[in-house]
Parts: C-alpha cells; sequence; structure tokens
C-alpha cells in the first residue's frame, strides 16, 4: 500500500449543503443539524484579540464570521491628537511582531512631506532593520505553523533562533520588541562594535537550525498530508481580495514591493522574489521558509556593504513643533505578511490630519478567511490560519 | 506526495536528546547590551527642571515635581522629572530631548516590588541600584539633534564698515531667519522666571513660529512697553539661563524680540494693542525721569485711564537709553519709535524740566495725586587715584551724554579707559570711532580690575570692541595717572589678582610686583555710576526710610515710606534697563491699588 493511502478524506461533497446564490450556505439552525462555536480569541487578552464564530456540520465547517477583536485598538485616531514626533513611539505598536516596517512607513512618510533626505549610512542601517525583522518574525511564524499542526519542538527552536535576532536588535536599538530605531530623519544609532561578527553567528546558527526545521517540519508526511492541497488560494482573488507577500507569491504572484516599487538600498542588493505555484498552505510556508533564507542571504549583502560611520540623522526642524508641510502621501514597504503601507495626510499643523495605516492582516484575516476556511475541518482551523501570518493587532487599528 | 523519506527524516530530531539545552537557567542575571533602554537615570545637579522630557513624553507618563533640598533659582526651576512606569513605553524620546544631557537610561531590566507605588519614582533623588552603572542607553550622538543647537547668525556690519560711523551695526533678522531661529525654542520657560519683567517669551517666540506678529507685539506689550529698545539692548539674561544653551547656542530672544517690533509700523500699534480708546479715570500721576522705568510707568498708568505727566530734566526723553548708549547699539529712530507710542496714549512729557529747580516736589504732591521716580544714575564715579583731577581726566557718562547732544567732545591720539562694563566698552567703541575720524587710527588701551572671563561688559561688546581696533587688557588695577609738564602721559596699573572675596563681595587684591604702564594722554573713569537725588527736600527725605547703605526702601510695588512717592528704576535696582522696566510696570499697579484704595 502506497504511504500516501494512509491519509485519505472523503472529497464528495454532497453531502454537503449547496450554496445560495451569494455563495452562502442556507443554514437552519433550528434543525439542529448544525453547531455553532467559537473559535478563539487566539490571545491572553481573551476578549481582546481575533475570534471566528465557526457554524460546525460534524467537524467541518459550514460558515465563518470573523471577529477581530479590540486590541490595541485605535491607533489611528490616537495618532491625530499627538505631534508628529509624539507618534514615532506609539507606530511600532501596531504590529507587535514587526514594528520595524511600521517605523519606517511613517517615518518615511513624514520626511517625503517635509522633503528630508536621509543620510546614506542611515538608509543601510534602515535596511538591515528591516530584513532583521522580517527574520525574526518569519522565525515566530514558522513556529506557530508548525506548533499549529502539532510541532511543538519547532516553535521551540525558532523561538530560541528569534531570540538570538532579538539580542542583535537589542544591541543595536536598545529594545528587543519595541525597537523605537527608526525616527523621522533618519535613526537612532550605528551599528554597535563588533555587530558584524555577532550577527553573522547567529544568521549560521539559524542556517543550521532551518537545516533541521526542513527535515522536521518541510519533510514531514503528516505535515504534508495536512497542508498539501489544504487552503487553496486561487490566483484569480489575488487582486480581487488585495493578497500581498508570500500569500500572493505562493500563488505565482510575484509581486514583492522590495523589486516591484524598490526603496532603501534593496535597488543595490542581489535578489529575487521567492514564489511558489501550488498556492497551498504548504506552499505558501515552503515560500516563506525560502524567503527567510533569502533575508539570511540579504542581512549578509547588506553588512558587506553597509558603510562604517558617517551621519545616520538628517536635521530635522524641532520636533516639539515640527510642521510637516500640508499633502499627502502613501509609503509602501514589503513586510513578512506582505505590502504594509501608510496614508498620510498632513493640514501643515503641529499633528497629523489623518494617517491610515495598510496592514495586510485585513484582506488577508477577514474576507479570505471567510471565503476559504469553508468546507475545511475544525482540526484544520488553526493551520490555516497561521498559514496566512496576520496579527489581529494590525487589523482592528 | 508523502514519501518515505518524509517518515523518517523527523526523527532526526531526536539527536537534540544529547545535546546541551541552550535556555538560560537564570535569565534575570543576563546582562543586558551596553545600549539597552533600561530604568532612568538623572543626574539632579545638572538637571535644570525645564520640563522638555515631560512635553515630549506622548503618555504623559513623566510629571515634573519639587524635590526637597533643590531650590528654585535663575535657570533652574527647582522641579526634577518623575517618571511613573504605568504609563511609560521606553521609547527614550526624553532622554534624546534633554537640554542639559542629564537624563538617561541604565540597561538594569530588573525591577522586583510588591508595591506599586514605587514604580512611581523621581531619578536621582529616589537612590535606585542602577544609579551608578555606567551602560545603558544615552543620547546618539553626534549629529543626531531633535532641535538644531546652531544659533541663526545675525547679519551684522563688518568692523571696517562700522568703525568709523555710527551707523547700527546689527542688521536685525529676516523673516526667514526669525522663523528658523525661534523654531529652536523648546518652550520650557525658564527664561521666563528669569527675566526681571517676566516676559510671554515662549508665546512671542511661538508667534514668531506662527508668523502671527501682531499676537506677537500683543504679547511683547503685556510685560514690556519698550520692545524696539529692549529687541537692541536689553542685557538678555533670558539668554544666559535658556536651556537650549546648556549643549549648544542659546536661543537669540532679544533679536528675537526685536524682529517683531521691526516688522510692525508704528502707526499700526494703537490698532493692534487696540489702545485707541482708553478710558480715563480722571486721576494724574506725576512721573520723574523719561527713561525705562518712568516710560513703564507712564505707559501701564496710561492704560489703566491715568493721566500721567514726565518732567524729564534732559532735551529729549529716554534717559540713560539716549544718553548713555551710542547710536551704533540704539538707533534715535528705534527709540523714538517707542517713545512716541507712549506719548500717542495721552502721556505728557516735559523736558527741559529739572525737578527741585522748576517745579519742587512738593509741588507735584499737591498738582498730582501720586509722584513715581526714576532718575537713574546719571553721576560718574572717580577711582579718586592721584592725577583724576586733571583736566583731561573724564568720565565716560559725561561724554557719552556730550556725543548724543551733538558737543564736539575731546579724544586725544592715545586713550586709556578704567572699567569693564558695557558702559566702559561703550566709551570705548564711541572714542575710537572719533579717533578713527580724526586721527584715521585708533589707539585706546581699556583696561579692568576683572579678569577676561569676569568682565561684566557682554562678551560681544569686548569681541566687538577689539574688531574695531582697541586694546582691552583684563586684570589690572589703576594706581596713578603719569603727568608730566601738566600733560597726561598714561597710566601706572598692578596685577589684579582677585577683584572679590570669598563672600562675592567686593574686595580686589593686587600682586605689587607685577606692573605696567599703559600710555595714554587722555584717561576716561567708568567704573560705576552714582545718583543724584538733591531734588529730593529735606523734609521728604526726613520720612523716607533708608536702609543701612542709604538706599530708599521700597515695598513689592515699589512704594517707598512716603506713600505717595513711589521710586524705582537704576536708582533701586542698579543699571539695567529691563529691570527698569519690570520696576515701572510694579510701580504702576502699586499707584493703581494706592490710588484705588485696594492697599
Amino acid at each position: 500500500m502506497k504511504f500516501s493511502k494512509l491519509f485519505k478524506i472523503n472529497e464528495d461533497r454532497s453531502l454537503y449543503p449547496p450554496l445560495n446564490s451569494e455563495g452562502k450556505v442556507d443554514i437552519d439552525l433550528s434543525s439542529h443539524k448544525y453547531v455553532k462555536l467559537w473559535h478563539g480569541p487566539q490571545h491572553p487578552g481573551i476578549t481582546g484579540n481575533m475570534s471566528l464564530e465557526l457554524t460546525l456540520l460534524g467537524d467541518e465547517i459550514m460558515d465563518c464570521e470573523t471577529h477581530v477583536g479590540y486590541l490595541h485598538r485605535g491607533f489611528e485616531k490616537l495618532m491625530e491628537r499627538r505631534k508628529w514626533i509624539q507618534c514615532f513611539p506609539i507606530v511600532c505598536r501596531i504590529t507587535v511582531p514587526e514594528p520595524d516596517f511600521n517605523e519606517y512607513c511613517f517615518a518615511a512618510g513624514v520626511e517625503e512631506l517635509a522633503g528630508i533626505e536621509i543620510p546614506e549610512t542611515a538608509q543601510w542601517l534602515r535596511t538591515l532593520t528591516l530584513e532583521m525583522a522580517r527574520l525574526q518574525s518569519y522565525l515566530m511564524w514558522i513556529g506557530g505553523q508548525a506548533g499549529s499542526l502539532g510541532m511543538g519542538i519547532i516553535g521551540q527552536w525558532s523561538n530560541y533562533c528569534r531570540d538570538l535576532v532579538l539580542d542583535r536588535f537589542e544591541e543595536l536599538t536598545g529594545g528587543r520588541i519595541y525597537h523605537m530605531y527608526i525616527i523621522p530623519g533618519g535613526v537612532r544609532g550605528l551599528l554597535p562594535d563588533g555587530f558584524e561578527a555577532r550577527m553573522e553567528e547567529t544568521l549560521k546558527t539559524i542556517e543550521e537550525f532551518m537545516v533541521d526545521i526542513d527535515r522536521v517540519m518541510f519533510n514531514n508526511a503528516v505535515f504534508k498530508k495536512r497542508t498539501v492541497g489544504m487552503g487553496y488560494i486561487d490566483p484569480k482573488w489575488i487582486y480581487q481580495f488585495g493578497i500581498t507577500g508570500p500569500n500572493a507569491r505562493a500563488a505565482g504572484i510575484p509581486d514583492d514591493v522590495r523589486k516591484k516599487y524598490p526603496y532603501l538600498k534593496y535597488p543595490e542588493l542581489d535578489f529575487e522574489p521567492v514564489v511558489g505555484k501550488d498556492s497551498d498552505i504548504y506552499t505558501r510556508a515552503d515560500v516563506r521558509r525560502r524567503d527567510l533564507l533569502l533575508t539570511v542571504d540579504l542581512i549578509r549583502q547588506i553588512l558587506a556593504k553597509m558603510p562604517k560611520d558617517g551621519d545616520f540623522k538628517a536635521p530635522t526642524p524641532n520636533v516639539l513643533h515640527w510642521k510637516v508641510p500640508a499633502g499627502e502621501t502613501f509609503v509602501r514597504s514589503e513586510c513578512t505578511r506582505g505590502e504594509f503601507a501608510y496614508y498620510i495626510v498632513s493640514d501643515g499643523s503641529e499633528y497629523p490630519r489623518r494617517i491610515n495605516v495598510r496592514g495586510p492582516s485585513y484582506t488577508h484575516a477577514v474576507a479570505l478567511l471567510e471565503k476559504m476556511i469553508i468546507n475545511t475541518n475544525l482540526a484544520d482551523v488553526a493551520g490555516l490560519m497561521t498559514s496566512l501570518h496576520t496579527y489581529p493587532p494590525e487589523i482592528e487599528r | 506526495m508523502a514519501r518515505i523519506k518524509d517518515i523518517i527524516s523527523p526523527f532526526t530530531a531526536w539527536k537534540n536528546v544529547v545535546k546541551e539545552p541552550v535556555t538560560i537557567k537564570e535569565p534575570l542575571k543576563r546582562e543586558a547590551a551596553p545600549r539597552y533602554r533600561g530604568f532612568h537615570k538623572n543626574d539632579v545637579d545638572t538637571c535644570i527642571g525645564c520640563g522638555t522630557c515631560e512635553s515630549i513624553c506622548q503618555n504623559a507618563a513623566i510629571d515634573m515635581v519639587p524635590v526637597e533640598g533643590i531650590e528654585t533659582k535663575n535657570g533652574d526651576s527647582g522641579l526634577r522629572p518623575r517618571i511613573d512606569y504605568g504609563r511609560c513605553c521606553w521609547c527614550a524620546l526624553c532622554v534624546d530631548v534633554c537640554t542639559t544631557g542629564s537624563l538617561s537610561m541604565s540597561n538594569h531590566f530588573k525591577w522586583v516590588d510588591s508595591d506599586p507605588d514605587v514604580f512611581r519614582f523621581i531619578p536621582g533623588v529616589d537612590k535606585k541600584e542602577w544609579d551608578d552603572e555606567p551602560n545603558g542607553y544615552k543620547k546618539p550622538g553626534p549629529n543626531y539633534e531633535l532641535y538644531s543647537k546652531e544659533r541663526v547668525h545675525m547679519p551684522e556690519l563688518k568692523p571696517e564698515e562700522r568703525d568709523k560711523s555710527f551707523i547700527e551695526i546689527v542688521r536685525g533678522y529676516s523673516r526667514e531667519q526669525a522663523i528658523k531661529e525661534a523654531d529652536r525654542c523648546v518652550e520650557c520657560g525658564i527664561c521666563v522666571a528669569t527675566c526681571p519683567a517676566h516676559m510671554g517669551i515662549p508665546e512671542y517666540i511661538k508667534a514668531i513660529r506662527n508668523d502671527d506678529l501682531n499676537e506677537g507685539l500683543r504679547i511683547l506689550y503685556d510685560t514690556n512697553p519698550l520692545p524696539e529698545i529692549c529687541g537692541r539692548i536689553c542685557t538678555h539674561k533670558c539668554e544666559t539661563v535658556c536651556s537650549v544653551g546648556h549643549q549648544g547656542d542659546p536661543l537669540s530672544i532679544r533679536w528675537l524680540k526685536r524682529y517683531i517690533a521691526d516688522q510692525q509700523p508704528a502707526e499700526n500699534y494703537k490698532q493692534i494693542l487696540e489702545t485707541e480708546n482708553i478710558s480715563k479715570n480722571g486721576k494724574r500721576v506725576a512721573i520723574i525721569g523719561a527713561g525705562p522705568a518712568g516710560l513703564s510707568a507712564a505707559h501701564y498708568l496710561a492704560l489703566m485711564g491715568y493721566e500721567c505727566t514726565i518732567f524729564e530734566k534732559l532735551p529729549l526723553p529716554g534717559g540713560m537709553m539716549r544718553y548713555g548708549i551710542p547710536e551704533y547699539r540704539l538707533p534715535y529712530d528705534a527709540l523714538d519709535k517707542d517713545i512716541d507710542y507712549i506719548k500717542s496714549l495721552g502721556v505728557e512729557i516735559r523736558c527741559n524740566t529739572t525737578v527741585g529747580k522748576d517745579i519742587t516736589l512738593e509741588e507735584l504732591h499737591n498738582q498730582y495725586d501720586a509722584v513715581f521716580t526714576g532718575t537713574g544714575l546719571h553721576l560718574g564715579r572717580s577711582t579718586r587715584i592721584p592725577g583724576t583731577d586733571h583736566p583731561h581726566v573724564y568720565q565716560a557718562v559725561d561724554l557719552l551724554r556730550d556725543v548724543t547732544m551733538g558737543k564736539e567732545i575731546p579724544a586725544a591720539q592715545s586713550i586709556v579707559v578704567i572699567g569693564g562694563g558695557n558702559v566702559a566698552m561703550d566709551i570705548t567703541r564711541t572714542l575710537a570711532r572719533i579717533q578713527n575720524q580724526r586721527y584715521g587710527k585708533v589707539n585706546i588701551i581699556t583696561t579692568s580690575l576683572e579678569s577676561e572671563n569676569e568682565m561684566p561688559a557682554d562678551r560681544e561688546e569686548v569681541v566687538e570692541a577689539r574688531e574695531e581696533g582697541a586694546t582691552i587688557i583684563p586684570g589690572w588695577g589703576p594706581v596713578k595717572i603719569e603727568i608730566e609738564n601738566n600733560k597726561i602721559k598714561g597710566l601706572h596699573v598692578v596685577k589684579c589678582v582677585s577683584v572679590f572675596d570669598e563672600n562675592r563681595r567686593f574686595n580686589p587684591k593686587f600682586d605689587e610686583t607685577q606692573t605696567d604702564f599703559f600710555a595714554g594722554e587722555m584717561v576716561v573713569e567708568s567704573i560705576g555710576q552714582g545718583m543724584d537725588l538733591s531734588y529730593l527736600p529735606e523734609s521728604i527725605k526726613d520720612n523716607l526710610k533708608l536702609d543701612s547703605r542709604g538706599r530708599i526702601v521700597v515695598n513689592d510695588y515699589f512704594q517707598s515710606s512716603v506713600e505717595w512717592l513711589f521710586v524705582g528704576g537704576d536708582i533701586i535696582q542698579g543699571p539695567d534697563v529691563i529691570h527698569g522696566i519690570a520696576n515701572g510696570h510694579k510701580a504702576a499697579i502699586g499707584i493703581d491699588r494706592f490710588l484705588g484704595g485696594k492697599k
């Protein structure tokens, strides 16, 4: 008997209720055939994070409504009540696991409106910081992806590796989680002495662990059975739903902001966006794994090319009453989950008129999830959600 | 799809069973990175309590609070930052923006306590175990500034363009320059407490940033009716305590004040300041002396509805501002702009009228409801060393007054000036110009008891005097004027090793072994000024309360022991325009209280 025959599910969908004209199933809860079940919130904050309101037939999902929670809410409104510089410590909290993309987009937006060009060294340091953020975010995700499908050991390995990256963040920025390093005008310091050597050591360790992770996770029959063909994202949905990043690239769409709309020092780096074709959970995980390894390579390239000294902050007006010239701008960057962007409007005063954060999590975790979760098994929900790599605090801003 | 390898390879994880764990057994003993943003530290001796940290904190985690043992004084609010770790997000912007560099963070990250209140603490005051830790977050530098530390250069005439004329040296800021300089202000308000007039400095600087000069003028006139004058020659005590000056150039507060006043045409003043229709209250106040104190008192009394008359001994109003300060520092048109506006409020100025001669003080008392006197320090003081009775030994104040009056003053080819204050620099530079006009060269030596760093003159005055050809030689005490055949040959001096004793009292000490001789055909003394109170009749003098040094005693509102007589200006607080203005303002309030029965 072939190994693949050991795992088989009934693919006959005729047992399930038909879809109506709106693409939703007609469910009569009073028939007692269906069960309503809350899945989540997946956070110690309990009421404060994302949860799913599922309608089940047996253990298969018939309908899903997403509830994005109220954690870390109100940032955009909060920023309208803060001076420009006072938004700087706030933005990193919008996406806890990779705050640097928020810092970059906010700073770059302000600089664009104010006509400030940051020094060369600061551009390299920002590029480094963003790639380090990508690295630690992927390492956090990979543990979650594996853990949600029962492989706790991967989480232990990847979080150890992530901790090493956080060590490097700590010595570079002074913070482990919230770095608050990319400030409008530049960054807050040069590389500390010996940083390159310690980073190289960290990268080597990560590469070694990735070999093990490849063996234990990606070359794992159980993982494959639970992910290959599961959580399919149709390529035609990509632009309909605004899907970006690895979720789109796993569907064969080679969009990467680093290449498509080059910023910072990415044009000077040698890389090609990682693309997959099967668009299922496994492919998305594999795209992220390869993107992680690409990031390791990019960090090496950055450190090799980076100037060792020089100005790291451009002169700015007095931040205490900085009036950013009136105008609007849209600044984007490629984060681990896709395109991350800030739409900033200034009316020329000391306060932002409007800041709208365009994060990838909203499109992925609300509209897309509700569509693709139908007819999957309850046991696969966590793995499917993780494969979209979303962050609830970024949804409800 | 799944292959046999996919069943076997996951078991390679078992190789880790025999590996050493990487877990840190005691993570709290781990050393944080040197740059880590741990708990706050503050050097309370360096801190001036400016509160800039408080104003940038977006979490409102910092409060400025009084601290026992730290007194409020000029340049120090006496407050210190208290951090609330229930609100702090460790962004460290407070450290970056700290004007003195006193605030920093340790890299200490462990603090366990069962009492939540202890996490609200005053760094540096509430002693912590991390206070002496060398590592931690400090403001990154250099070239990392959240506001400019460099003053916007003030356009000035070059020495060769100014050393033969009395054209005003300082040209004034343009709009762009003024806004750029105003942008450097951190709005801490440390300057306000130090300014004798307590001017709304951060507010009028903000008005410049907002390009709202009407508002700026209104703020100036709240506390100072002589902005054109003060914008040029104020002793700018505010700048000496400016918090930005601790790590950079202090804000150019004086020039910014001048910028506001310079941009406003005189004819718009009444409309901007809403003084076109002042209702009179029927009471009259006499003011003796049209100097800064008298003019200030008249201005505020006029706004309150009093009918004011100023009696001025000299031909034109302005007092020492006109007759003591050279025109290249304070042009007469700027002086007249401020004075004319005060006159436009209905204030009458009777010049060439000497109280005590043309009209007596008793007559003023009988004709007016109250009297304010601010007669200034117009008498020169002599060193009284041998030779000072020679006719070619002059007093600086007399010469400066004669220059204003258009008289031709004596200026020999070589001159020695004794004194290190602003008046000494004024006469030095005035005589240098006249020497240049008459002889085509400058030959002046100015010497003072004080050393270079102790000289009371403004630094820029000394620098500019040197640029104009004068030789400044500080640190010498005059001994004797050498006279031969009834002609002055020069000044003998001896080295001064200290001017003040340990109690900061004037008590100069000399090294007799070090002597020098400064050649000159003329000597000018500028070692201070005295007052002339001869206009006070004996009947009033008998009732005036004097202190042990013979000075008139006044209350907080400059009211003397003769209740209808208010006294202010230089004769009470020494030679300083801004003190005179503040005195006049306070006296006006006092007179209003006195006449309104609100004693």
